[in-house]
């Protein structure tokens, strides 16, 4: 088990955003977590990524785990360097003042030295050819759905290898939804795994090995992708019928 | 001719000066939207500093010869201002951030720091003048009727040295980026597995040390210290990074020079009492016409 996120409970301030969540990611998976807005999906992931204060949730009670190991006392840098964790938040977060290869480069800053950072710039353009084209540009002059690539490909720059996806499917066109998923499975079959975050439960169960369904602070479903699919409980609430 | 020539230098000499203290206030403000206005009393301590080196080590219990002052005093000077601005981050800036307080009460702390080093230095060393050691043996240079100083030169050149390697920093070095970076998206730091402290007290290193250097070439240019000499120019270099566009390093370097250029023309027309307020008001209609500075960006975008 990579990552074990176990009974956990959340607050910001006096509000309570998690009520003891469990859900575990394996190595190798993609991992999806479904639910309505406010259902505590990105504050699972900003507990996993152990924000600084103030952005910070803060957790009352229950525990994280990474390959058994609590990492509740990391500081956030440190799960991005040491435990090779990375977030492509909600919102893309990109540095927009910056170019698209100076906002790949930040996200190298604590690599170790000798790592084999061309080749990655390579493997990241050969995954998104638009980067490339556009490598000199101010990052906020590319279209929604190239800054969101520039979200994910900086994020792999870290060096991850569990890669935490928030809503990346958000404000694209279809056609670029599909798209991007589409190289999401091809990063996972090249062993990355994934745990994604995602509104649009129809697309994210197809992609995703299991999936847990998130309402209002509890895990209320969970299962394979296919089973969560045939789910009438969840085809009822997030499938549309 | 060589009146304007002269005039020229002497406000290239007072524009470094606003210059390399402005650019501390502006590299601050980019990274932590922070106006730290201690920064200028900053500058006052690095002039003490290199007061107390200099003197130590041209006295009798080291008695090296000046020039071996300088060159020692020149970086301790700079390490010790760098470790006041860390120290001020430390116990400041930094505790409120923590708890997420809204940054008009750090802006407030840092005008109280800012006294608080005023006023130590006057509980401490009393209200006397202090005269600072002539460190350089002074070269005056007649060019066609220009009188040149190496002082002069030392700290012209000192500036533009100082602009050069900032620009390579923040735009070559991953850490200079990472200052960028941070002032368009803080949050996003962290998730790049950047410590986002190490970029603040970085940048509060560049700065104080900057300001320090600057105490030292100030105290050398104009021997007489005392606890509010940081207080004015203080003012005035950070109002000079407003005009350059706070935030950008091209604007503070501007900005400073700018407002050398503007006294240093008042003077020679106007008698010199006149100088601040036309000044100002020169540098309040430049605002008036371009609130964001002269290289400021709406909003986010700086550094």
């Amino acid at each position: 088990m990579l990552l074990a996120v176990e009974n956990l409970a959340v607050k910001y301030g006096n509000i309570q955003a998690l009520h003891g969540v469990s859900f575990h990611v394996n190595e190798g998976e993609i991992v999806t977590l479904i639910g309505a807005n406010g259902a505590g999906k990105t504050t699972s992931l900003y507990s996993i990524t152990r924000l600084p204060p103030p952005e910070a949730p803060r957790v009352v009670a229950g525990d994280i785990r990474f390959k058994g190991q609590s990492i509740l006392k990391t500081r956030p840098s440190d799960v991005v360097k040491n435990l090779h964790l990375a977030l492509s938040p909600e919102g893309r977060h990109i540095f927009g003042n910056l170019t698209v290869m100076e906002n790949l480069k930040l996200a190298t800053y604590s690599r170790e030295k000798g790592a084999d950072l061309e080749s990655e710039y390579g493997r990241i353009f050969d995954l998104f050819p638009r980067l490339k084209e556009r490598r000199n540009q101010r990052s906020e002059s590319l279209s929604g759905g190239e800054q969101q690539m520039l979200a994910v490909g900086r994020a792999l720059m870290t060096g991850c290898r569990l890669l935490l996806l928030d809503e990346p499917s958000m404000g694209l066109a279809p056609v670029l939804k599909y798209e991007l998923f589409r190289k999401l499975k091809q990063l996972n079959e090249e062993g990355m795994t994934i745990l994604l975050v995602e509104q649009n439960a129809n697309l994210a169960l197809q992609l995703a090995h299991r999936g847990y369904v998130l309402d209002t602070g509890t895990i209320v479903a969970e299962g394979s992708g296919q089973e969560l699919l045939g789910n009438p409980e969840v085809k009822k609430a997030y499938l549309g019928g | 001719m060589d009146f304007i020539f002269q005039n020229i230098l002497n406000a290239l000499q007072w524009g470094s000066f606003y210059a390399l203290i402005a650019l501390g206030y502006t590299l601050v403000y980019g990274v932590l939207r922070l106006i730290n206005f201690a920064h200028g009393d900053v500058f006052m301590v690095g002039a003490y500093l290199a007061f107390f080196l200099a003197t130590f080590l041209v006295g009798p219990v080291v008695g090296v010869s000046p020039a071996m002052a300088f060159a020692i005093t020149v970086p301790l000077t700079m390490v010790l201002t760098s470790c006041v601005g860390v120290t001020l981050e430390r116990i400041a800036y930094r505790p409120l951030r923590r708890k997420g307080a809204h940054r008009l009460y750090v802006v407030i702390t840092a005008l109280m720091c800012g006294l608080i080093l005023e006023y130590s230095n006057l509980a401490v060393l009393g209200a006397s003048r202090l005269k600072f050691p002539e460190l350089l043996e002074k070269h005056i240079w007649n060019i066609g009727g220009i009188t040149l100083t190496n002082l002069k030169v030392l700290v012209i050149v000192t500036a533009i040295v100082v602009f050069v390697f900032l620009q390579w920093v923040v735009t070559r070095t991953r850490i200079g980026m990472a200052m960028r970076g941070i002032s368009y998206d803080k949050f996003a730091i962290p998730l790049m597995g950047i410590p986002i402290d190490t970029i603040i007290v970085f940048t509060f290193i560049l700065g104080s040390a900057f300001a320090g250097l600057a105490g030292l070439l100030f105290a050398m240019s104009y021997p007489v210290l005392e606890p509010f000499m940081g207080m004015l120019i203080g003012w005035k270099a950070f109002i000079a990074a407003v005009v350059g566009g706070i935030g950008d390093i091209k604007g503070a370097f501007v900005g400073g020079f700018l407002l050398g250029f503007i006294e240093v023309g008042v003077v020679s027309v106007f008698p010199s009492t006149y100088r601040d307020l036309f000044a100002f008001t020169i540098l309040l209609l430049i605002l008036w016409m371009k609130p964001t500075g002269l290289f400021g960006v709406p909003q986010s975008t700086k550094i």
